[in-house]
Order: C-alpha cells, then structure tokens, then sequence
C-alpha cells in the first residue's frame, strides 16, 4: 500500500479551544506513517450557518471541497461536524446536479469551481478504520493498557444521518470500541451510550445539555470506567471543560477524565502523557497516566 | 433563550384559531430543501421518543413542531423557541418510518425565522465572526502565538476576501442589517 496522505481540515473549534486534540492527533498520525498536508486558505466547513441560511452551508462547504480538489487530496477532519458537514455537501452536490449548477454560479464569484467525485472526506476514526486499519494500528503499540477500563462517546456526526455517512452502525457502534481495544485497554458498555452530549444548543439554552451530560457522566461512573474517550472537540468540551459545572448544577460529583482518542493511543504508543496534552485537560488524568 | 418551563410553546396550549393559519405557509413550505416530505408525517412520535434533548425538556417535542407546521402555524412556529432547540444529532432522522429529514425541516424553520427578524445571539455572534475571519470563533491571538511553542505549524489564514464576496452574494450581512 503506498504512503497515506491527506489534507488536513482544522476547523475552527480545535485551534480556539482544544490545541490537546490537534497536537495528540498529529503525534500519533506522524507515528502511523500517514502524511498530513495543511490546508491553506481554509473557511468555516459552514456547520453553524445552516441555522442562519441552509445555501451559505452549501457554499461554504463547495469553497473548502473546491481548494481540497485542486490539490487533489482526501480531507482528514479531526472534528466530526466538519466530517459531517462536508461529507454530506460533497454527496449532495453530486448528486444533485442542478443544486451543484446553483452553487457553481456563485462559486464563480471567487474563481471556483466543484467538480465532485474528486475527493473523499474521512474523519479521523474512519481514516483509522478504513485507510490505515487496526494490524497497522496494533503493530504501533508497544505498551498495552491491559489494566485500564474506559467507556467511549462517539459523537453524533461520526455515525449520523446515515444515508449521508454510512460508517459503522449508529445504533450499535462498535469501531470506536475496537479502536481503544488496540491499545490494550477495556471499553464499558454503558446506559445511552449513543445519546448526543448536548454540546450544539449551548448558548441557546445551557441546562438541558448540562443536564444530558451529566446523565452521560452519571452512566458512565456507574459501570465504573476509568476515563471517557472521545472524538469530538464539542463532545470533549461538554465532558471535560463543562464538567466542573455539571457537577455544580447537579451537585453531584464525576471525576472523569475524558481523553481525545489520540491521547489513549499515544499512551499505548509509549508517548509521554505531556507529549499528549493530557496535563492540559481540566479533569486531571492522573490515575491513568501513573 | 427560554429556559425548561417558560417558553412560549408550553404543553397546555391545545387550542389551535383558523387565524393562527397561514394558507400560503402551508403551501409554499413543502417546496424548501429537507421539507419535501413534511406530508408524510403521520405523528408516531418516533422523533421526540427517542430525542435526547426532548428527555430533559418540557418545550421541546419535534413531533408537535412538525405537526404545527404541516398545519401552517407560521407564526407560532417561526416565533417559537422551540426551534432553536434540536442539538442536530440526527436520531430521529435515522429512525423516522416515513423518510422525514426532522433536522433538515428544524433548519429550514430557522432559517425562515431568521427571515422573519428572528435569530438568537449565538448564531448572530458566529455569523460576524464567519465574516470578519472565516473562522466560526474568535480565535484569540495568544492561542496562534503558542502554537509554534508547542511545534504546531501556522494556523493557516482563511480567505476573509473570498468570504465576504460569497457572503455578498448570499445577502447574509444584509439579511442580519434588516434586523
């Protein structure tokens, strides 16, 4: 198989509040053998200005998927709202040809054209799944996690809508699962396991998503899992830097720590926790890292 | 936004006025993308059993939302904070029976809100920022500066001319101006 390389889409959530996730990531891709480009240029994948005006979504999408077919290389997304999102416009547009002759007439304005068919779209754990694989994965690992239980939260857009994705099965995920047991450690099962945290309609009302949350935490410290793994920056804010104020609204106490899946993996990988940024997160990983 | 038990759409409202429908509402809906099947809905309330957001809120039920629209509530939907309730996790459009895109019809329902003056703060605040820096957030400059401590390449620069002439062309800032 010759060398993966991909174009990497950023988004905006990671480099303005979760820099652990990025730099874990890229650690352990550089690791894997896999190439990743930076995207130039780059906007919004247009996710949040759906609400606002569904063409901008469409248009947005187009402008990023148009800069990824002219360098003529697969997107890698670590957020799975951007995965979602351009995964969903690049089928659209192709298949809807007249909807693709609209967007195209206001691409023009920028110099820009989609062609579509060109590129695919991967978020990071289809990209592990898929392209990289799990021999590939498991011959990387050099220390097993054999001594660590922990519970997983896939976030929504890895899975969902699946006429649009088509990855794994969103009723019973299992692949995320299979991605943590590469590195040696155990992965729970736990009450609504495939519920959203919420994270989206922060800012428009913030105590049902805290309250949904916290029922995730709640299921997930039942089954007495370590650590909770994520692949999501949303789904890593809710968990981890909004716990400290679930706990305050519930008054009740978590205590767990939520690592990127890339932090877990490096761990296994022999990488140092603070090579990882996991002494950046806001619930202390300290049992796991000893 | 309202909170759990004071919003405008409570769960004692059951009276609906003939002046509460809009005929051309009714009508002209069925035409937006993702509200093609509206019609379909035959109200089995798959959407709101298995909605996460809907298990820890009064307001928010999507099948009475659909069910409002289908008959034309323009108004008390389009006004309705209900809307900006459903968090996108795409359960219900998995599981409808009858093919309805549930988050595709709340979109279209937003962004017809949004037409008729009607846009919560957050997604005003995420809109400028899209403007004036491509980027959904402001990206403070001290997180750029660390990157290179922390052996991250440039954040890349997004095209904020690019942008602002596809934005142009759209009419978004003029849309947020007619506020």
């Amino acid at each position: 198989m010759s060398e993966l390389k991909y174009l990497l889409f950023l988004g905006c959530a990671i480099p303005y509040r979760i820099p652990s996730y990025e730099v874990s990531a890229r650690k352990v891709l550089k690791k894997l053998g896999v190439e990743v480009v930076e995207m130039p240029d780059f906007n919004c994948c247009g996710l949040p200005i759906g609400s606002v005006d569904h063409e901008a979504m469409l248009v947005l999408a187009a402008r990023n998927l148009c800069l990824a077919e002219q360098k003529g290389l697969d997107i890698l997304t670590l957020c799975p709202g951007c995965a979602g999102t351009l995964r969903k416009v690049n089928k659209t547009l192709q298949e809807d040809k007249k909807l693709k002759e609209k967007i195209n007439g206001i691409l023009k304005e920028v110099g820009l054209e989609f062609t579509g068919g060109k590129i695919r779209v991967r978020h990071l754990i289809q990209a592990l799944v898929e392209d990289i694989g799990f021999d590939k994965i498991k011959e990387t690992v050099v220390k097993s996690l054999s001594d660590l239980k922990v519970a997983e939260h896939n976030g929504c857009h890895v899975l969902r809508p699946t006429k649009y994705i088509g990855f794994d099965d969103p009723e019973n995920p299992v692949l995320l699962k299979k991605l943590i047991e590469a590195t040696g450690a155990e992965c729970l099962d736990y009450m609504y396991e495939t519920d959203c945290c919420g994270a989206p309609i922060i800012g428009v009302n913030d105590k049902i998503p805290l309250r949904l949350a916290g029922d995730k935490l709640r299921n997930v410290k039942a089954v007495n899992a370590q650590a909770l793994i994520t692949v999501c920056p949303f789904c890593h804010m809710m968990f981890d830097i909004n716990q400290p104020r679930i706990e305050k609204l519930l008054s009740e106490k978590f205590g767990i720590p939520v690592l990127h899946y890339p932090q877990l993996l490096g761990l296994a990988m022999g990488m140092d926790a603070k090579e990882l940024a996991i002494d950046e997160l806001r619930v202390k990983a300290t049992d796991i890292i000893n | 936004m309202a909170d759990n038990k004071n919003s405008n759409e409570t769960k004692t409202v059951r009276e609906i006025k003939m002046g509460d429908i809009d005929l051309d509402f009714k009508r002209e809906i069925t035409s937006l993308p993702g509200m093609e099947k509206l019609r379909l809905c035959f109200q089995c309330g798959s959407c709101t059993a298995d909605c996460p957001i809907a298990r820890f809120s009064d307001v928010y039920n999507p099948r009475r939302l659909l069910r409002m629209t289908q008959l034309g509530m323009k108004d008390r939907v389009l006004n309705s904070d209900a809307i900006w309730l459903c968090a996108a996790c795409f359960t219900c459009v998995d599981h409808c029976p009858q093919g309805v895109d549930m988050s595709a019809v709340l979109r279209a329902l937003r962004n017809l809100a949004v037409k008729e003056g009607v846009l919560p703060n957050v997604f005003k605040e995420l809109t400028d920022n899209i403007a004036k820096t491509g980027y959904a957030y402001k990206i403070p400059e001290l997180r750029i500066k660390r990157r290179a401590e922390r052996g991250l390449p440039d954040l890349p620069k997004s095209d904020v001319t690019a942008v602002s002439k596809l934005f142009d062309v759209l009419g978004i800032q003029k849309q947020k101006e007619n506020k």
